[in-house]
C-alpha cells in the first residue's frame, strides 16, 4: 500500500513535468498546426537558466533563490519562445512543414548551442535541504520535492485556465484553435496569439526544465529533447489544442509509465506508454477531449 | 470606379490549391442594398467572399473606398467595416453563445447587444449555452449576430438559409429584412425566394465569369431570362 | 547516353576510383583519400545517401512525414546481425532474411500508420520505432546489446569484408548500395505508381476523385521505402562493424529528416548529396572542431563551434529558411522550371479548407 502511495505521487510529479512542456505544445499545434520540435530546447534552457541563478546567487538564502530560479527559468523560456516565433517561424506562414522543420532545426541546434556552453553531463542544481526530505503520506515516505513539483504543476495548470477562459487573449486562443480564419475575419489579429503561445509555451517549459532538474537530479541539454516524446504522447493522447485533455492524458500516461516500471519490470514503462499511444490513436484518432482531427 | 459603389471588383483571378475558379470577374456592389450573388453550385460565389475576405490569395482588384484590398490581411480587411457571415456558419462550436459574441466586440467600441437581441431574442436566453449544442437555425442567428454586432460598412452574408427548415428560414429572412434595412450587403443565395425577399439587385455569375447584372424584380419577372442564368424553373 | 545519363557514370565512376588515390583533400579530409580513415567516412556518407533516397521516396515523393524512418533502417542492421549471430547465417543470406522481415513488419506498421494522417501518421511512425528503441536498450531477452551495440558477427562475414586491408571492397559494397538504391528509386518514382505518390503529395482528395485508393499507394511507397532502408541497414552493420542504439533514436530519425531536406526533397540526386554531406560533416566537423584556431577562440563561441549538431542544425535553419529546395536547388537554373516540392503542400493539417 504504502509503496503503492509512493509511485503514485511520484507518477502524478512526473505527470505535472509531462503537462509542463506538452501544455505549450498543444496549444501551438492547436492553434498553428506547428509540431515545435524546438519545445526541448525551451525545457533545456529553463533547467540551465535556473541552475545559474542557484550557482551564481550564492548569498541569497536558498529557499528565496529556488524561487527566483524558477522565476526565471519561466522567463527564459518566455524570452526564447518569442525569438522562435518573431524571429524564425512567423517568416514563412503558409507551410507548416517547413516550419516544423524550422523547429527541428532550432531544436537540434539549440540543444548542441547549450551542449557547447555546459557539456553534456548532468548539473546538479543546489537546492534547499527540505526538499530531499520526506513527509509521510498514507503510509509512505514521500519526497517533499515531488509534492512540490506535483503543487507547482496544478498551480500553473489553474492559472493557465483562467487565462484561457477568463481574458480576452485567451478567448481568442481557444477560438483561434478552432478556426483561425473565422477569428481573422472578425478582424482580430491572430499573429499575436501565435506569439503569445509561443511565449506561453517556453515560458511553461522553462518552468518544467528548473523543476525537471530536481526531479532527474540534474539538468543537462538533452533532458528536455528526451522527454519531448512523452511530451507528444501526451498531446496526442490527450487532444490536439485541449489543455484539459492535457492534464488529463499527462496523469495517464505518467501513471502508466510509473507503474508498468514497478510493477511489470523496470523498462517496460516507455513501452507500455507507446502502446497507449497507439490503442488511443486507433480508437479515438482526435485524443480524449480533442475538437479536431489531427 | 461608380460613386454609388460601395465594393468594385476588377478583373479578379482566384485559384484554390491548382484549380481557377474565378475568371477575371468584375463587378459593383452597390451602397446601401442588398445585392444577391446567385449562380449554379460551383460557380465560385463563396471563392469570391472568401477573396474579398482574404481568405483566398487572388490577382485583380477588389477596391472598398480609396483602399486596396487584394493582398491585405484578412483581419484588416475586417476592421474596414467589413462583416463575414460564413457558409456553414462557422460558430465556435466550443465556445459559449456570450463568448462568440464576445469575440465580435471591437476593443473600445460600443457593441450593439441591445439590436442583436431585438432581432435575435433567442439568443438572448442562450448566452451560457455552448454554441455546439444550438440548434443549426440558432447557429445562423448567431453567426449573423456576430456580423452585426458592430456597425459594418458592408455585410457578405453567405447562403444563410441552407440547411434550414422551412418555418426557420422564415425567421431568419424576416430577422435579415430588419437587419439590412440601408445597409450594404452582398447575399450569396441558392433560394430564388430568399433572394426575392431580400435584394434588389442581382449578379450571376457562371463558369467563373459574370453572365448576368440587373435589378431582382426583371429577373424574377422573366421566366425564361431565369431558367437560361439559373437554370431553375420559377415558380 | 544522354547528357544526364554519362554525368551519373562519370560520378560513379570517379567514386569508384577513390581507394586508388594517394591524395588528400585538404580540410574535407585528415588523410588521403585511400586511407583507412577517409574510405570509412565516405562509407558511412554513402550508406546515409542510401538511406536519405530511400527516406525521399516516403518523404519527398509521396509527401508523407514519418518520423520513425530510423525503424527498417535499424531492423536491416540489427536483424542481419541477429541471424549471423544465434542462425550462424552467412552475411548475404542473413541480409535476405533480414530485409524480407522488415518488409513484413513495414506491410504491418504501415498498414497500422496510414490509418492516420498528417501529425497522427508523424506521431504513431515515431512512437512504433521509439518501441523498438526501448525495447533495444532494455534488451529483455538480453539478446539485442543494450546501450553496449551489438558487435559484428565477424566469423559469419565473407573473408573479402574482414580488416582494414579489405577497407576498399566494404567502401565499394556501400557505394554499390547507394548506386543500386538510385536506380530502384528513379524506377519507382518514374513509374506509373510513382507518378500516383506524387499526386497523393500534392492533391490526396483529387486522387480519390479520381478514383484511386490512396491507400495502396502510400502503403506501397512506405513498405519501399522501408525495404530500401533495412538493406542499407543491413550494409552500415558492416561498415561501422556493429549495430548501435543510436541508429534505433527519434534524433536518428530526425537526422534522416535533415539530410533529405538539406539536399533538396523530392529530388533523388539531392537526398542522395544531402545524405553524402551529412554523414561526411557529423564525422570531419568533430575533428575540425577540436583544432587549434577553434580552441583559440573564446569559450562561448569555440564550445558551440565545437558541436558538429550545432553547425549542421544552423546550416539546416539556413537551408529552410533561405533556400528550402535543399543543395540541389542551389545550382544555376537554366531549364528547370519552379517546381512543388512536398515543402509546399500541407500534410499536417489535410482537411483544412478555406
Amino acid at each position: 500500500m504504502s509503496s503503492f502511495v509512493l509511485y503514485t505521487i511520484t507518477g502524478l510529479g512526473l505527470a505535472g513535468l509531462y503537462f509542463l512542456l506538452a501544455s505549450g505544445l498543444s496549444l501551438i499545434f492547436g492553434l498553428m498546426s506547428v509540431l515545435n520540435l524546438a519545445q526541448g530546447a525551451f525545457f533545456a534552457v529553463g533547467g540551465f537558466a535556473a541552475w545559474m541563478v542557484m550557482d551564481l546567487l550564492g548569498d541569497v538564502p536558498l529557499d528565496l533563490r529556488f524561487v527566483l530560479a524558477v522565476i526565471v527559468a519561466g522567463g527564459a523560456g518566455a524570452a526564447v519562445g518569442t525569438v522562435v516565433e518573431r524571429g524564425f517561424v512567423s517568416r514563412i506562414y503558409g507551410s507548416h512543414v517547413r516550419q516544423i522543420l524550422l523547429t527541428l532545426g532550432l531544436g537540434t541546434a539549440g540543444v548542441a548551442l547549450l551542449g557547447g556552453w555546459f557539456g553534456w553531463d548532468p548539473r546538479i542544481l543546489q537546492q534547499p535541504a527540505w526538499f530531499v526530505q520526506t513527509t509521510q503520506i498514507a503510509g509512505a515516505n514521500i519526497p517533499n520535492s515531488r509534492l512540490l513539483i506535483l503543487a507547482v504543476a496544478v498551480v500553473l495548470f489553474l492559472a493557465l485556465m483562467v487565462f484561457l477562459t477568463r481574458t480576452r487573449h485567451g478567448l481568442i486562443i481557444r477560438a483561434g484553435v478552432e478556426n483561425p480564419s473565422m477569428v481573422r475575419a472578425l478582424g482580430i489579429d491572430v499573429g499575436r496569439s501565435f506569439t503569445i503561445v509561443f511565449a506561453l509555451g517556453g515560458a511553461l517549459a522553462g518552468i518544467g526544465g528548473a523543476l525537471g532538474a530536481v526531479y532527474f537530479n540534474g539538468i543537462s541539454p538533452g533532458l528536455g529533447t528526451d522527454q519531448l516524446i512523452y511530451a507528444f504522447i501526451v498531446v496526442v493522447i490527450g487532444g490536439l489544442g485541449s489543455v484539459p485533455g492535457t492534464a488529463v492524458a499527462a496523469v495517464i500516461v505518467a501513471l502508466t509509465q510509473v507503474y508498468a516500471n514497478n510493477y511489470l519490470q523496470a523498462g517496460l514503462g516507455s513501452i507500455s506508454v507507446v502502446v497507449l499511444l497507439a490503442v488511443v490513436l486507433l480508437i479515438r484518432p482526435q485524443g480524449l477531449m480533442g475538437r479536431v482531427r489531427p | 470606379m461608380t460613386p454609388d459603389a460601395a465594393i468594385s471588383v476588377t478583373d479578379l483571378h482566384v485559384w484554390r490549391g491548382e484549380a481557377h475558379i474565378l475568371h477575371g470577374v468584375s463587378l459593383t456592389v452597390p451602397r446601401h442594398q442588398v445585392t444577391a450573388l446567385m449562380g449554379r453550385n460551383g460557380v465560385g460565389k463563396t471563392t469570391l467572399l472568401l477573396a474579398i475576405m482574404g481568405l483566398l490569395p487572388a490577382t485583380g482588384s477588389i477596391r472598398m473606398a480609396d483602399t486596396e484590398l487584394v493582398g491585405m490581411p484578412t483581419h484588416r480587411v475586417a476592421q474596414r467595416g467589413i462583416g463575414y457571415v460564413p457558409e456553414d456558419r462557422e460558430v465556435f462550436g466550443g465556445l459559449t453563445v456570450a463568448e462568440n459574441l464576445r469575440l465580435a466586440e471591437r476593443p473600445g467600441s460600443d457593441p450593439r447587444y441591445d439590436h442583436v437581441f431585438e432581432l435575435f431574442p433567442d439568443l438572448q436566453g442562450r448566452l451560457g449555452q455552448v454554441a455546439g449544442t444550438l440548434s443549426g437555425g440558432q447557429q445562423q442567428m448567431l453567426s449573423l449576430a456576430r456580423a452585426l454586432l458592430e456597425p459594418r460598412a458592408v455585410l457578405l452574408i453567405d447562403e444563410p438559409t441552407k440547411g434550414l427548415a422551412p418555418i426557420v428560414v422564415e425567421h431568419v429572412v424576416a430577422a435579415l429584412q430588419r437587419a439590412t434595412e440601408d445597409t450594404t450587403v452582398l447575399l450569396v443565395e441558392q433560394n430564388l425566394w430568399v433572394a426575392e425577399q431580400l435584394a434588389t439587385d442581382v449578379i450571376v455569375l457562371d463558369h467563373g465569369t459574370v453572365t448576368y447584372t440587373g435589378g431582382m424584380r426583371s429577373l424574377v419577372d422573366d421566366p425564361a431570362l431565369a431558367g437560361r442564368h439559373l437554370g431553375v424553373e420559377v415558380r | 547516353m544522354s547528357r544526364r545519363s554519362a554525368v551519373f557514370v562519370g560520378i560513379v565512376g570517379l567514386l569508384a576510383v577513390v581507394p586508388f588515390l594517394p591524395f588528400g583533400i585538404p580540410i574535407l579530409f585528415s588523410g588521403s583519400l585511400d586511407s583507412a580513415g577517409t574510405l570509412q567516412v565516405l562509407a558511412v556518407g554513402l550508406v546515409f545517401a542510401a538511406l536519405a533516397m530511400s527516406y525521399d521516396i516516403l518523404f519527398g515523393s509521396t509527401g508523407l512525414l514519418s518520423f520513425g524512418h530510423a525503424l527498417p533502417f535499424a531492423l536491416g542492421s540489427y536483424g542481419t546481425n541477429l541471424l549471423m549471430i544465434h542462425a550462424g547465417l552467412p552475411y548475404p543470406i542473413a541480409i535476405v532474411v533480414a530485409v524480407a522481415s522488415s518488409v513484413l513488419i513495414a506491410v504491418v506498421v504501415g498498414a497500422l500508420a496510414l490509418r492516420t494522417v498528417g501529425v497522427a501518421f508523424a506521431m504513431v511512425t515515431l512512437a512504433v520505432a521509439e518501441a523498438f528503441s526501448l525495447l533495444v536498450l532494455t534488451d529483455p531477452l538480453r539478446i539485442l546489446g543494450g546501450e553496449e551495440g551489438l558487435p559484428l558477427a565477424t566469423a559469419q562475414v565473407p573473408a573479402l569484408f574482414r580488416g582494414v586491408v579489405n577497407l576498399p571492397n566494404v567502401y565499394w559494397l556501400a557505394l554499390a548500395l547507394a548506386v543500386a538504391t538510385f536506380l530502384i528509386g528513379r524506377r519507382v518514382v518514374s513509374s506509373r505508381a510513382g507518378r500516383v505518390f506524387a499526386a497523393i503529395r500534392e492533391n490526396e482528395p483529387r486522387v480519390e476523385m479520381m478514383g484511386l485508393r490512396p491507400f495502396p499507394f502510400k502503403l506501397a511507397s512506405f513498405v519501399t521505402a522501408s525495404t530500401l532502408a533495412a538493406l542499407a541497414g543491413s550494409v552500415y552493420l558492416l561498415v561501422v562493424r556493429g549495430s548501435n542504439v543510436g541508429i534505433t533514436t527519434p534524433d536518428f530519425t530526425l537526422a534522416i529528416v535533415v539530410m533529405v531536406v538539406l539536399g533538396g526533397a523530392g529530388r533523388l540526386w539531392g537526398a542522395a548529396l544531402g545524405g553524402l554531406v551529412y554523414g561526411i560533416l557529423t564525422l570531419r566537423l568533430a575533428a575540425v572542431a577540436t583544432s587549434e584556431t577553434i580552441d583559440a577562440l573564446p569559450h562561448w563561441l569555440s564550445g558551440p563551434l565545437s558541436e558538429p549538431l550545432f553547425i549542421l542544425g544552423v546550416l539546416f535553419i539556413l537551408f529552410v529558411l533561405f533556400a528550402p529546395g535543399g543543395l540541389s536547388s542551389l545550382r544555376p537554373r537554366i531549364t528547370r522550371r519552379p517546381r512543388r516540392g512536398p515543402m509546399d503542400g500541407d500534410p499536417m493539417s489535410p482537411g483544412t479548407t478555406a
